[in-house]
């Protein structure tokens, strides 16, 4: 499984109608020997990660980073500015007053942690607005799953292997798509 | 499959024709071809609402908040009411998708899409009200904390004004990002699908070139389960806030320490009327009924008669306090609220918020289309009086007797209310007609599940 970086010019891909199916047929190729470089689908199919060995993303750990930092920043500001630089008597109430600053330091940890995560998972993604995708078949947006295998510098020996692969896995339809 | 379903439980998806292709057809549909007359005719009337809010904005600024109805003593009235009516619309679409994302609720999937957008498009209404009601609207950027050249010249971070301005930014911010994530793929499928190369472009640009690939899908499940965790205290802690703008004061009838539960629990149950009230309207306009079904419609009114009870009880609770508590100027509020000069309002807000949801005991009345459409304008009223309830009647006969006033709305208070749900349904009208309203990967992945359990209770079945 290719972690996102795409060098790849040339597949040969199957399609499938069913998860069912195209889980069953990635277990058959991987038996015949090979390794699926993409496999698409129109949502999240639950089991694929383990056959393919898609490692956990660590996402989350993104997430809790960013988040502390919001913390640690919310928490350092609101006491440099009420002890320092602007303390001011609101009520009586003392400068420093970790009640109140609860609701902001939440805040800004929540709001960090997010903003953050939302940018590294596009980035890992290699999502942006405009970009231009590689996509294998378009019905595998809509009601099609697909297993892809890129081809580029291998001998119509090791080509036609796995067309029959994918064939025997149960493949409706076995393509080849290069991109320019 | 991981997970198991139950065959005891109504469908959540209905028809029998139904494939991942004709679950991907009926919802892209909608956003496809010309929009029909009734949609230019409530986008007409949507327009003309955004039109007169813009007029009494502008007059608003121009002339200050003098053309309200405010007077010395009752100073904040209908621009605060709307603010946190629509806070409280707010909440529904990030509860639903969040927390019942988190509660692996799977009728969430009908209608998490539109309300979500509803949220943000609530949240963009409601957060117009602090900034008008400021008067010097060009001064409003004096909220944010930066260092300045003004001294520096700091907020202050003890008041619960400015952790509302913290709040309400974040929970935008946030819904937002988990909207769009969840769009992306969707936007994909409607880029794949379409015929001209111009709206191939505008949809890829919008799905952020999504492809849909193994290693995908696994970040996205990723995201969307941490996005999930971090929205829920939020969602929680936004009405909080907002609730702490009135509890930390020292006015009878606002300094009560049950506000933040009671006003959350009133958030989530304005908030699933609104969705009721849009969603039953776009199931039928967009013929999404195998989509947002009967189940859908029922579960939703199963949380309004919750959080109205909730609600109800913190109504009681308030009264019963302000007996127990043996303080004189609390029982008055209290006693002013029901039988004062607004005693109208108060018995609107009991019999629209507490009364009225009571019907969805029965059943009956929970799955029908007719009730559950009367009973969300029900509760959308009633919950609009509860917070001018709050607000006006606790301040309108204050400390000193010869400053009681009645307050009276100008013409420029209800335009920029009923302007604001103008410019709150031209955002919904555009969303309808332009984004999946419903989100196609996730209903093809209950789909999925579905028809596998399906299959295999015909197996059973047949081998009996």
């Amino acid at each position: 499984m290719s972690q996102g970086k795409i060098e790849h010019r040339k597949y040969v891909y199957g399609i499938y109608s069913h998860e069912t199916n195209f889980l069953d047929a990635i277990k058959s190729v991987q038996t015949d020997g090979l390794t699926v470089d993409d496999a698409y689908s129109p949502f999240p199919v639950h089991g694929i990660d383990d056959l393919l060995g898609v490692k956990e993303t660590s996402l989350h750990k993104a997430g809790f980073t960013l988040g502390f930092t919001g913390l640690v920043t919310a928490f350092s500001v609101m006491t440099y500015v009420n002890t320092i630089g602007y303390p001011t008597i609101f009520g009586g109430k003392p400068f420093w007053s970790l009640p109140a600053f609860i609701p902001v330091m939440f805040e800004t940890t929540v709001l960090m942690a997010a903003v953050g995560m939302f940018f590294v998972y596009i980035k890992r993604n290699e999502l942006f607005p405009g970009k231009i995708p590689m996509i294998i078949d378009e019905r595998t947006t809509d009601d099609k799953f697909a297993l892809a295998f890129a081809i580029d510098g291998k001998s119509d020996d090791e080509v036609s292997k796995i067309k029959s692969a994918l064939q025997k896995s149960g493949a409706e339809e076995v393509n080849t798509k290069s991109f320019e | 499959m991981s997970q198991v379903d139950s065959l005891l439980r109504e469908p959540l998806i209905n028809g029998v024709d139904k494939t991942y292709g004709k679950i991907t057809e009926d919802i892209v549909r909608n956003t496809e071809g010309n929009p029909p007359k009734d949609w230019w005719i409530a986008f007409g009337f949507a327009l003309a609402g955004l039109l007169l809010y813009v007029i009494a904005v502008s007059w608003t600024i121009f002339k200050g908040i003098g053309v309200w109805g405010l007077q010395k003593t009752v100073n904040w009235a209908w621009d605060i009411t709307n603010f946190v009516w629509w806070v409280g619309i707010g909440h529904a679409g990030t509860l639903i998708s969040a927390v019942l994302l988190l509660f692996k609720q799977k009728w969430r999937t009908g209608i998490n899409r539109a309300a979500e957008a509803m949220t943000i498009f609530a949240v963009i209404c409601a957060g117009q009200f602090p900034l008008i009601h400021m008067g010097r609207i060009w001064q409003g950027f004096f909220i944010f904390p930066y260092a300045n050249t003004r001294g520096p010249l700091w907020v202050n971070f003890n008041s619960p004004l400015l952790w509302d301005v913290f709040a309400i930014s974040t929970y935008f911010t946030v819904s937002c990002l988990f909207w769009y994530s969840g769009l992306m793929p969707d936007f994909a499928t409607i880029r794949d699908k379409a015929k001209s190369a111009k709206r191939k472009k505008i949809y890829n640009i919008l799905s952020f070139g999504w492809r849909g690939t193994a290693i995908q899908w696994s970040r996205f499940e990723s995201l969307s389960l941490v996005l999930a965790g971090l929205s829920t205290p939020l969602v929680l802690s936004v009405h909080s806030v907002v609730s702490f703008d009135f509890a930390t004061s020292v006015i009878p009838g606002w300094h009560t320490t049950i506000f933040p539960p009671y006003f959350v629990a009133g958030a989530i149950f304005s908030g699933f009327a609104m969705v009721q009230t849009l969603m039953l309207i776009t199931r039928k306009v967009q013929k999404l009924e195998d989509y947002i079904t009967i189940a859908h419609i029922e579960s939703m009114n199963k949380v309004i008669v919750l959080t109205g009870s909730i609600v109800g009880i913190a109504y009681i609770t308030e009264l019963f306090i302000a007996w127990y508590s043996g303080y004189l100027y609390e029982q008055y509020a209290f006693y002013n609220r029901a039988f004062g000069d607004y005693w109208w309002a108060y018995w609107s807000m009991m019999t629209c918020n507490v009364l009225s949801p009571q019907l969805f005991w029965f059943k009956k009345m929970r799955r029908s289309v007719f009730v559950s459409f009367i009973m969300s304008i029900f509760v959308n009223v009633g919950m609009w009086f509860e917070r001018f309830v709050i607000i006006v009647t606790s301040l309108h006969k204050d400390f000193l007797v010869s400053s009681w006033n009645y307050f009276t709305p100008t013409w420029v208070d209800m335009s920029i209310f009923i302007g604001s749900l103008g410019l709150f349904f031209t955002c919904f009208l555009l969303f309808t007609r332009t984004f999946p309203v419903i989100a196609i990967a996730e209903v093809k992945a209950i789909f999925s599940s579905i028809s596998e359990a399906a299959q295999a209770k015909a197996k059973k079945e047949g081998s009996h």
